[in-house]
């Protein structure tokens, strides 16, 4: 990182510790958390679909799943979030290995729709549960620490920081690279002797375990679960922030979390028809920023460097 | 369980069946040919039902309201080609996702302000109301007797321009090599605007025929798109025999597995829970049969390049 970008991360980081503090009211610290916990699954997502090229559309699955442990572990008498966090990420990251191992099979397309129909599986799985709500979903009652908003809050920010720098040493290792590498050229790194396979799914599970996490901060946060945080729409979302944002861009992720929330929450209270301004602001962004928001901050950056080398 | 509702369900199967045909083969062509991942073909259905319904109720007549419907969405999806899908073409298939999301967001909310928020009135014709009696003590209603007739019939044409006409030779070739068919000379511009028509064409009387069945309201378009996507992954990208297969076997299965699986989990776990149960796990199983048929088959049932 450049000096430049550390000043920016730390006053985007000092600005998110002060929110609590200068917040006027419990409505902007629930939305500033669900900026961070969407910036979290986005970011999951992003490690999957965009470094590691595998194109999920399921991953909305290890998010309403996360939650649905949380959810059906406090309901039944279990409510300590050490028991049910680890609980959660455990069974989301075993959900991906499986998921992962079969899917892994096909490519492309295929791979899309394979991933997707585990996910609708899922959900249909959950909507039959009738004693844990079925598809009216389950209200939770968080324990008590974490019905302070404030609280969840710093939580939710401290978890999405430690996420965030593992993401980044990912990245950064050997596995990120070779993972990248294999996204490029598949059947070089093949050939080079990489076990392909076995890199993919564990990125695969990374990212699935990781997605659960944000699915229980996301439980906690609204204090219940529903099989709509499983649903194909919710994948086609995180999918629509990570591709808004700039794909394989380290913080595209979580900067397509935050402009796609704010974008929907601030035309949601213009107008009833804000998903036209939505869609609007979809289709310019693909047609005309094909790398994403990061993707255009960055070549305007370029384009201010050149314009001070020229003058 | 007794012959006739056997029967019954494996009819309604076959119906369900070839209505995602209409749709899916439209689907998997663009797909196959241009490449291209198009979210926006539900909403192409659901504009088809709409104008059915507006039309039908303005002249009286249901046919003249479908045979409107079929031109109208033929001419706003070819518009829709022209303007911006044209552009994605190029673009990996990420972009396509995210763009023809979009639209259809784009789409809701016009139709929405154009219809309003409420679900729109369409009523089978008159005609093809009541029930039949196909062999005696076996009635069936006439109005699903006639979508099945229906899109056996389109099938048939559909197969006949493909197999049979130059404009088929065409797409044939587009879908197995693209470049080399224009290194032919084939306008591949003017063909993809076709197939984009044709494509909508179809939209339109599976949004007609399925409105009076199903009802006409936003977000129709994307329960089914998702169900048209499963039909062409099973039946293998760009092939119009893996679409009709594909789909009348999502069709069969989906509707079999509703109507039969609460009967056989009621001796089970009682009426009730067997009806919930039953009524998702029959949904599961639509997607159980892509993940098997991917799992042997990774690349559909016939892939069109292989």
């Amino acid at each position: 990182m450049t000096r430049a970008q550390m000043l920016i991360l730390g006053v985007i980081t000092l600005g998110l510790i002060l929110v609590p503090v200068l917040a006027a009211n419990n409505f902007t610290i629930k939305l500033f958390s669900r900026l961070l916990i969407f910036a979290l699954a986005a970011s999951s997502l992003n490690l999957v679909l965009g470094y590691g090229g595998m194109v999920s559309f399921g991953h909305a699955a290890y998010f309403g799943v996360g939650g649905y442990v949380v959810g059906i572990l406090t309901v039944s008498g279990i409510a300590s979030p050490f028991i049910t966090w680890t609980l959660a990420v455990l069974l989301c990251a075993l959900l991906a290995a499986l998921i992962g191992a079969i899917s892994l099979r096909t490519r492309g397309v295929y791979f899309i729709m394979i991933t997707l129909a585990f996910a609708q599986m899922l959900f249909f799985v959950f909507v039959s549960l009738r004693q844990y709500g079925g598809a009216d979903g389950l209200p939770i009652r968080p324990p008590d620490p974490l019905r302070d908003g404030r609280t969840l809050y710093y939580i939710i920010l401290v978890t999405l920081g430690i996420c965030l720098f593992l993401l980044w040493r990912i990245k950064e290792s050997r596995f990120g690279r070779a993972v990248q590498a294999i996204k490029e050229n598949e059947s070089r790194m093949m050939a080079l002797g990489y076990p392909v396979f076995r890199y993919q799914l564990v990125c695969f599970i990374i990212g699935g375990a990781l997605a659960g996490l944000a699915g229980v901060l996301n439980a906690n946060l609204n204090a219940f679960i529903s099989p709509n945080a499983l649903a194909w729409s919710q994948s086609g979302q995180f999918m629509m922030m990570v591709i808004l944002g700039g794909v394989g861009r380290f913080w595209g992720g979580a900067l397509g979390a935050v402009v796609f929330i704010l974008l929907e929450t601030w035309l949601g209270s213009l107008t009833i028809h804000w998903q036209l301004g939505v869609g609007a602001a979809l289709l310019i962004i693909v047609l005309f920023a094909p790398g994403g928001l990061v993707g255009l901050v960055s070549s305007a950056n370029a384009w201010l460097i050149k314009r001070r080398a020229a003058a | 369980m007794t012959p006739t509702l056997i029967v019954a369900q494996i009819l309604n199967g076959v119906q369900l069946g070839l209505m995602l045909f209409l749709l899916a083969a439209g689907l998997t062509l663009i797909f196959g040919i241009m490449d291209m991942i198009n979210l926006a073909h539900g909403s192409l259905y659901m504009i088809g039902a709409y104008l059915t319904a507006t039309v039908t109720s303005a002249t009286g007549s249901f046919f003249l309201g479908v045979g409107a419907a079929i031109i109208g969405t033929a001419l706003i999806g070819m518009a829709l080609e022209m303007s911006v899908l044209r552009q994605l073409y190029k673009r990996d298939h990420l972009s396509q996702v995210l763009a023809t999301f979009g639209i259809i967001l784009i789409v809701n909310e016009i139709v929405r302000m154009i219809w309003g928020a409420q679900p729109v009135l369409l009523n089978a014709p008159e005609v093809l109301s009541g029930p039949v009696e196909i062999v005696p003590g076996f009635r069936y209603p006439a109005f699903r007797l006639f979508l099945i007739g229906v899109g056996i019939a389109v099938a048939l044409l559909l197969f006949f321009i493909v197999n049979r006409t130059r404009v088929g030779m065409w797409v044939r070739a587009g879908a197995s090599n693209r470049e080399m068919a224009q290194a032919m000379g084939v306008r591949i511009k003017l063909l993809f605007t076709l197939i984009f028509g044709l494509g909508a064409a179809l939209c339109a009387v599976a949004g007609a025929l399925l409105g009076p069945i199903l009802s006409v309201q936003v977000g129709m378009g994307e329960s089914i798109l998702i169900l048209a996507f499963v039909v062409i992954v099973i039946g293998g990208i760009g092939s119009i025999k893996g679409a009709l297969i594909g789909a009348l076997l999502v069709g069969i299965v989906d509707t079999a597995g509703r109507a039969l699986l609460p009967l056989i989990l009621r001796d089970l776990l009682g009426r009730d829970a067997a009806t919930n149960i039953g009524g998702a796990l029959a949904s599961v199983l639509i997607y159980l049969l892509m993940a098997l048929v991917l799992f042997w088959k990774p690349e559909g049932l016939f892939p069109a390049r292989s």
